[in-house]
Formats: structure tokens, sequence, C-alpha cells
């Protein structure tokens, strides 16, 4: 049973990569059948490639736990909703008495468990990237939230890639502290700088989006 | 150990503790200041509500190398604040305590919420009071007295 679950991260991150390199050939697949690469075609595809992984980490529970369609956040890597009765308030910070930063530090408080960094608040309901049953929303929804510059801060592809390189809140994901219970909360499909290195190649591509289906 | 110097209340307190100790903690065992409870511990129950650079803080998951030197105030020290004394009397005026071992942070709550939003609504009063946990249930008082409160400031 422990082996099952130590092996769980590593078959993830096995299905994950077959799933890349499936979307990739099948998208170049379609492209050859119309006839000759071209490096625009093999730049899309590369585009829409990393979009994947860069979506694999945006649904993670350390990203999408605060990017919810509803009034609270959630936590925990079954993303349930947050207890103590927490709700997102009119900023996205909580309310008067139950604001965000009445428990998140500055920095996560190791010793008793509490997740924190800068300014610790909800993503704005116009970057939500679940439905409103908590289901994450498909890769095409999420890329079009991400990239509509009406929803997302005015951010264009070299914008985003910034805030994917450093934000505060961004880069916690990558250093989310301990569990109450002294574990450590576990940490998304890639490293901070394949996550980059996607949307680097996703920007470049011109911050491409899969159809919906 | 390391050495704090805190402001509670606005005095100057050092204290020699682990890093790791949480707010309540140091306010309990170190500076002898009860009023503050100790719930539940894990931040779900608001027994434990301090104000730190004011606003409303769950003192047992702080630990406190992370207060810097943000001003505490707590259930000792807020009847000194116009809106703290407006608050504490309100609830003698409608006797909301029963127990009483909850009201040190439903009061502390009650401050925050006022000193933001002066005249709350039974939605803002239930929002933001909804993380404090009273097991004798007086609710009903204490939104009483919040109105109460809210009509003297």
């Amino acid at each position: 049973m422990l082996a099952h679950h130590r092996l769980r991260p590593l078959v993830f991150m096995l299905m994950l990569a077959v799933c890349v390199t499936g979307v990739a050939l099948s998208i170049r697949a379609g492209i050859e059948r119309r006839g000759t690469l071209s490096a625009a075609d093999t730049k899309l595809a590369d585009g829409l490639a990393a979009w994947e992984q860069v979506y694999s980490v945006l649904t993670s529970p350390r990203c999408i736990n605060c990017h919810t369609a509803i009034n609270y956040p959630q936590q925990g890597d079954d993303r349930h909703r947050h207890f103590a009765n927490v709700i997102r308030g009119p900023a996205d910070r909580g309310v008067p008495a139950l604001n965000c930063v009445g428990c998140h530090q500055e920095v996560n408080a190791d010793s008793t468990g509490v997740p924190g960094g800068p300014d610790w608040h909800l993503a704005p309901l116009s970057m939500r990237w679940q439905d409103a049953n908590d289901r994450p929303l498909s890769s095409a929804a999420v890329c079009r939230a991400v990239t509509d510059r009406s929803r997302n801060e005015n951010m264009d592809g070299p914008a985003l890639l910034k805030h994917h390189e450093g934000a505060a809140l961004v880069l916690w994901a990558w250093n989310p502290g301990r569990r109450p219970d002294g574990t450590m909360r576990t940490l998304p499909p890639l490293t901070h700088a394949q996550f980059v290195a996607a949307t680097r190649t996703w920007v470049d591509a011109g911050t491409p989006c899969p159809r919906a289906r | 150990m390391a050495t704090y110097q805190l402001n509670v209340n606005g005095q100057s307190k050092q204290v020699n503790v682990d890093p790791s100790t949480p707010l309540l903690w140091v306010l309990r065992e170190e500076l002898k200041m009860t009023g503050t409870k100790y719930g539940c511990g894990i931040s779900a129950c608001g027994a434990c509500t301090v104000h730190l650079g004011g606003i409303a803080t769950r003192s047992c998951v702080v630990p406190v190398s992370l207060i810097g030197d943000r001003k505490i105030t707590t259930i000792e020290g807020v009847g000194q604040d116009p809106v703290g004394r407006v608050v504490q009397n309100a609830w003698v005026e409608k006797d909301v305590v029963q127990c009483g071992y909850c009201q040190s942070g439903q009061i502390m709550s009650a401050v925050a919420l006022l000193k933001e939003t002066p005249k709350p609504t039974d939605e803002n009063i239930e929002e933001s009071m909804g993380g404090n946990l009273c097991r004798c249930a007086t609710y009903v008082r204490i939104r009483e007295a919040i109105k109460r409160a809210a009509e003297q400031i």
C-alpha cells in the first residue's frame, strides 16, 4: 500500500509525459497529413504541447485551490473546502475578522503548518479555473481565461512569462511548506524551471490555445 | 531560543523563547496574559484571536518569529480603543456571555469587524464572525451586541 502511494507521483509524471508527447505527435501528424511541415506549424505544435504542460501545473492543487469559481478557497490535495468558514470576500482577501492574512503570514509557518506568502489571497473570479462544482475547467477553457487580457490583469505573453517566472504566490507552489502533521505538501507535477521553460515555448508560439471540444 | 521585543497593548515586552512558539503561548505562558484563550490550536475556532497590526489574527498559528514590529492588541488592551470600549460595554449590556470561554476571541473579532464596517448588516456579521465558534451558542446575543455597539459608534 505504502509502495503504491510512493509510486503514484511517478506514474502521474509518466502519464503526463505520454499525454504531452501524444498531443504533440497527433498535432504534428495532422499537420503532416495536410502537407509539408512548415516552421510555423512546428512552432504551433510545440506551443500547444507546451501549453498542456503549463495546464498540468495550473490545475494542480497548489495552484487551483485558490482559483475557485465559488465563494471560498480550497485546501489539501483533495481540494476540500477551506475550514473555519473562510470566504472570498469583496476583494478576494476574506472579510473583516476573517482575512486571509489573519492566519497566512508572509512566509510559511512550518511549526504550525499554515502556508504563507506575500499578500496571501484568492485569485479573482475572472481567473477561476474550476466550474461551480469544483471541477477543473478544460485545457481550452483555462487557456482562454489565462490569455484573455480583459480577465488576466491585461497580461500579454511576455507578462505571463514574467508572472510565471517570478510572482511570489506562483513561486510559493514550489515551496509550499509543511502540513500541520509535519509532512511536506506535494509539489506541482513539473519543476519551476520546467514550468517556466514550457511557458516560454508556449509564449514564443504566440500563446496558442487548444480547440474547445 | 531567541529574544524578541514585542509591542503588546502599547507596552514593550521582551521575551526569550523558541522562534517557533505560537504567539498565543508567548502571551499566556511568558507574559501571563491569560485573557486570550486556547481553543483548538489550529485556527479553526477563533478563541485565540488578537489584533496583529490591526488585523484580527489567530494567535495559535502565528509563530513569534513572524510578528516583527507589528503591534499586538489583546483582550486585556482592546478596551483602551474607543471601538473596543463600546463593544465591551455592549457585551455587558446585552449579557452576551454564558460560559465565557470563547468571548475574548468573539470581542476581538467584533471590534475588527466594526472598525472596518461600522454599520454591519446581518450578512456582514455572519460572514465576519463565522470563524468564531461558541459552544454555548450565544450567537443571537453576539449579533445583538454588535448591532448595539454599531449604534454607538
